[in-house]
């Protein structure tokens, strides 16, 4: 298996969010998820989504309920929170201005060494 | 979900919590399964992958927000466990501090509600003080200046930035219903409650018309006056009073502790009824002013007001006015005469409640010390450095409070006992209550010291030396800490010190001042304020013979000696001081010497065995037919004539425009009291010595009725003076039945209640005293005692080294009473400087006596000695062996 790279700070926050937006999905759920769509290539430690998942549903910008799964046993499904949907809306957006300049800074250091 | 929500429904939390993390392990467990995995191999790899669950769990209950109140809830149960395991120490410690809280909290109310708190009118920062200003006009003697009737009124009417409105203090004989009876009375303008923003409490205020000469008769109830005589019942409303022989239809009520200048009137009647002379005059300025700031119009606008139209007054009237402004100050209450003494007081419950803060430090820092150990045990078992800090100041936060909560509740019992105690007349005492802000300022203090003093101990929690801490297992003390105790210690001898100093003056001046010689045979005599009747009053022969006649009355009721008319009695309130010159012209008025007259009868030297030392006193030949005559005392005799005799020689006075004849020469009086004589000590008043006597006798006919309204009686008796005040009433009463006698007082009553401030002082002074030197001695004894504890191995190894029992005793002692040495040291260079500001403060302070500060010191090093001999002579007994074992 390839080395794992660590998640950069403070992108499980918005990762979250992004999954959650897609419908009502519980921790394990999201979990598997982030795994599924990363490839493996991002190490989500597991350890660390639940305080994120409450961090933001204090935040108010994840919401939760008690449902059941297909498998019959309950589980805390959240959801995204209209407050959370802009959050998610700017958040990415800052996001993705900044993969673009962090794009450009490492393309143009390479122009620079030639 | 709110945050207090997720507080209160912390169990929910924690299980829903539980139950989520569960779910995760049990379908990750499940998914390996489905993978092939052995189930065994499954949850393992599923609990390792996943961490510690109680990790995740703390992280999320971090993530919850509610955090820091559930560590504060259980701090509060830990400190409230600890605390109940030491119940000494709790104890000690909560009342201490309740102690210091609630006097300084009881000093801290009054200086508010006295001195700092505004005026209960509305919008009091509009009202302003109006008074006439002139450079002849003596304000440190007889204060501001008022103004003169028709100038109040032409101010009246042409002030646009002020509304104005005026009083003048009056008195009277009310004589029905009822028994007659002498009031305080105010000759009220129509708009005086309405410019101080109040409205009477039943009926209604004088109407415009009713301010004018000829109005209909109509008078206001003081609210006090009405609740005393006429029962507080709203019915009196329309019927009449006779107030000076004039009967006058009862139209309203004052409102409640209307005190306008501090004097709460009885009765009021309207100003422009009142066309006595004086109130025609432009001369004489009866009136009393105050005003309220138009909307919009500043203090200085109505002060340029005021000076154009005073300006304009000058012109039109140069006689009376030509030298005569008018200003305007923000109105602010009459509390000079005790502002010092607040601040004095406020100022040793300060130090009252530094000691018990430093005796509060030194017992928290001793239990820290002694609770290392166990600090370092929750170190190695996780806790932070911050989470220690924060449990140290929770349990000294609570002791803070529960002090406070206790204080508090100790001032809100003891306000009202103290304020009744205080001597005379406390200047707004009825607006005297704990309010919010005191309160949140007690609160607030008591925290604050807390956790203030709780921070030394909080901050010794351990971190870096930790397996030291837990190896040496308290038994060390190092020396800062050591420096530390001693500090504390020393600050309490050193406040003890000045508060016992304090005291020990105050006690050496009541001591001097009930051995002062007053001037006069305090013993056996009663005076009492008088009212002729006011049918009598208006005819100057009859009101002469009927003073005759009620003294010859007097003269012959059984047990009584010799009785005397005079109308300013020593040591009473009230004085009247007069210009003299010993040779024309007159010299401006306020470069005059002045001289205390007092107009009496013949037999007011017998009354009051003032010698006479030259001369004559008065006798019955001493008439308005016959040359005027005066008598002055020793002070005034060397003043104004030095070494020559003064008998029959000229002077000229402002009584009236010719000299008169000096008959006598009497004995000083200690006019203004046991305590306010000395020449180092005089202040406002005081300042006036010299003293002169006029018989009333030989009084113009033009002053008589005036000079009658303020005539008191004095009477010497072979027994109990008080017995004779009925049948003297009774008298009184036999010549007209609406004659009074009041404000009856022995001359002992008056002389001690000159130096009831001092004496007040000194009970306030010794409690505080005793309570410093009793704290200050717990103090030592725990700071020394814990101390001795920790040094139980080191005395041990001296012991079996060969120390004595007496010389432990004498290292323990040396180290106890070089730290209290230097507290005694410091504390009596700060007694010398409380010592000024007390001799500044109290009138006739006694100046420092060496044998006073010697005797205070041995005191507390007595008291220190003690504290200190038990520990000592527990640590001489140590048992070596066991010492060394521990």
């Amino acid at each position: 298996m390839p080395p794992k790279s660590d998640l950069p700070q403070g992108t499980l926050d918005l990762l979250i969010l992004k999954v959650a937006a897609l419908g009502p999905v519980h921790g394990y759920a999201i979990a598997q998820r982030l795994q599924q769509v990363s490839k493996d290539v991002v190490q989500v430690p597991q350890g660390s989504l639940y305080p994120a998942l409450h961090r933001l549903e204090n935040r108010g910008l994840l919401a939760a309920d008690w449902k059941q799964t297909e498998s019959g046993r309950e589980a805390k499904f959240y959801h995204l929170t209209r407050k959370g949907r802009a959050a998610l809306e700017s958040e990415t957006e800052s996001w993705e201005r900044l993969a673009e300049a962090v794009g450009l800074i490492l393309r143009m250091s390479e122009a620079g060494a030639e | 979900m709110t945050w207090w929500r997720r507080l209160l429904h912390r169990d929910r939390m924690e299980e829903q919590l539980d139950r989520e993390l569960r779910y995760h392990l049990d379908q990750y467990a499940a998914d390996l399964i489905a993978r092939g995995e052995t189930p065994t191999e499954a949850r393992r790899r599923a609990q390792i992958e996943f961490g510690g669950a109680e990790q995740i769990k703390e992280d999320c209950r971090d993530a919850r927000g509610t955090r820091w109140a559930e560590d504060f809830a259980l701090d509060l149960r830990y400190s409230l466990r600890a605390l109940r395991q030491n119940p000494g120490f709790a104890a000690v410690a909560v009342f201490t501090l309740a102690l210091g809280v609630g006097a300084t909290t009881v000093m801290a109310t009054l200086v508010h509600s006295v001195l700092l708190k505004p005026l209960p009118y509305a919008q009091p920062d509009r009202l302003v003080a109006v008074h006439g200003f002139e450079t002849t006009w003596n304000v440190a003697l007889f204060g501001d200046e008022n103004i003169s009737n028709p100038d109040f009124r032409d101010l009246q009417r042409q002030a646009r930035s002020l509304d104005l409105t005026g009083w003048v203090f009056d008195n009277g004989t009310l004589s029905e219903p009822g028994d007659a009876e002498y009031v305080t009375e105010f000759d009220a303008a129509a708009n005086m409650f309405s410019v101080f923003g109040v409205s009477p409490a039943f009926g209604r205020a004088f109407l415009p018309e009713e301010d004018r000469p000829g109005g209909a008769p109509v008078a206001i109830l003081g609210y006090s006056f009405w609740q005393r005589r006429f029962a507080g019942n709203p019915s009196v409303l329309g019927t009449s009073v006779v107030l000076d022989t004039r009967r006058y239809t009862i139209v309203g009520i004052a409102p409640a502790q209307f005190e306008p200048r501090g004097v709460e009137a009885e009765v009021y009647t309207p100003l422009g009824q009142n066309t006595q002379p004086y109130l025609l005059k432009r001369g004489p300025h009866p009136v009393t002013a105050v005003a309220r700031l138009a909307p919009g119009a500043t203090l200085s606008q109505a002060r340029s007001e005021l000076a154009i139209l005073g300006r304009r007054l000058a012109a039109q009237y140069p006689d009376t006015d030509k030298d005569r402004s008018f200003i305007a100050d923000r109105l602010a209450p009459d509390v000079s005469d005790v502002r010092s003494t607040l601040w004095l007081l406020f100022g040793a419950v300060t130090l009252v409640l530094l000691i018990t803060c430093a005796d509060l430090a030194s017992l928290l820092l001793a239990r820290a010390v002694s609770r290392e150990p166990e600090f370092a045990m929750r170190v190695a078992l996780g806790a932070g450095r911050g989470r220690l800090v924060r449990q140290c100041l929770t349990e000294s936060a609570v002791l803070a409070v529960a002090g406070g909560l206790l204080g508090v509740a100790l001032a809100a019992i003891g306000i009202k006992p103290f304020v009744a105690a205080w001597p005379g007349a406390l200047p707004r005492a009825d607006e005297v209550s704990l309010d919010w802000r005191v309160l949140g300022f007690a609160i607030s203090m008591s925290l604050a010291s807390g956790l203030f003093f709780g921070l030394a101990p909080a901050l010794r929690a351990p971190s870096s030396r930790l397996e030291q801490a837990i190896r040496a297992g308290g038994r060390t003390i190092t020396g800062a800490s050591r420096r530390l105790h001693g500090a504390f210690v020393a600050c309490e001898m050193a406040l003890a010190v000045v508060l016992l100093v304090s005291a020990g003056m105050l006690g050496d001046t009541l001591l001097r001042l009930s051995t002062v010689r007053p001037g006069l045979d305090l013993h056996n005599v009663v005076t009492a304020r008088t009212a002729l009747s006011p049918a009598i009053l208006s005819d100057p022969a009859k009101t002469r013979v009927t003073w005759d006649d009620l003294l010859d009355r007097a003269r012959h009721l059984p047990g009584v000696e010799a009785a005397a008319m005079v109308d300013t009695v020593p040591m009473r309130n009230g004085d009247n001081p007069l210009g003299y010159w010993t040779a024309p012209p007159a010299p401006p008025e306020n470069q005059m010497p002045l001289a205390l007259a007092t107009s009496v009868s013949p037999d007011y030297l017998q009354v009051m065995r003032i010698p006479l030392v030259r001369g004559r006193f008065f006798d019955a030949h001493d008439t308005l037919n016959s040359e005027p005559v005066i008598a002055i005392d020793e002070v005034m005799a060397e003043h104004a004539f030095g070494k020559q005799d003064p008998v029959g020689k000229q002077i000229w006075s402002q009584l009236g425009p010719k000299p008169v004849r000096i008959a006598g020469v009497v004995g000083h009086v200690r006019y203004y009291g046991l305590a306010n004589d000395d020449k180092t000590q005089v202040r406002d008043q005081a300042q006036v010595r010299d003293q002169l006597y006029y018989p009333f006798s030989q009084l113009p006919d033009g002053f008589v009725r005036r000079w009658s309204e303020l005539m008191s009686i004095a009477v010497r008796t072979r027994i109990n003076p008080l017995a004779i005040v009925e049948p003297l009433r009774g008298q009184f009463r036999a010549v007209s039945r609406d004659q009074v006698l009041y404000e009856v007082r022995t001359m002992e009553q008056l002389a001690s209640a000159t130096i009831e401030p001092q004496r007040f002082l000194l009970l306030l002074f010794s409690v505080f005293a005793a309570l410093a030197l009793f704290l200050a001695t717990i103090g030592n004894y725990g700071v020394l005692a814990y101390l001795t504890r920790q040094r139980v191995p080191e005395i041990g190894v001296r012991i079996a080294l060969g120390a004595t029992a007496g010389s432990v005793t004498r290292l323990i002692l040396r180290q106890s009473l070089t730290t209290v040495g230097i507290g005694l040291a410091f504390g009596t260079a700060a007694a010398l400087a409380a010592a000024r500001i007390l001799a500044n403060t109290v009138d006739g302070m006694a100046p420092v006596e060496p044998l006073t500060v010697a005797l205070m010191i041995a005191v507390l090093t007595a008291a220190a000695l003690v504290a200190s001999l038990i520990p000592a002579r527990r640590a001489a007994r140590t048992d070596p062996m066991q010492a060394l074992r521990r």
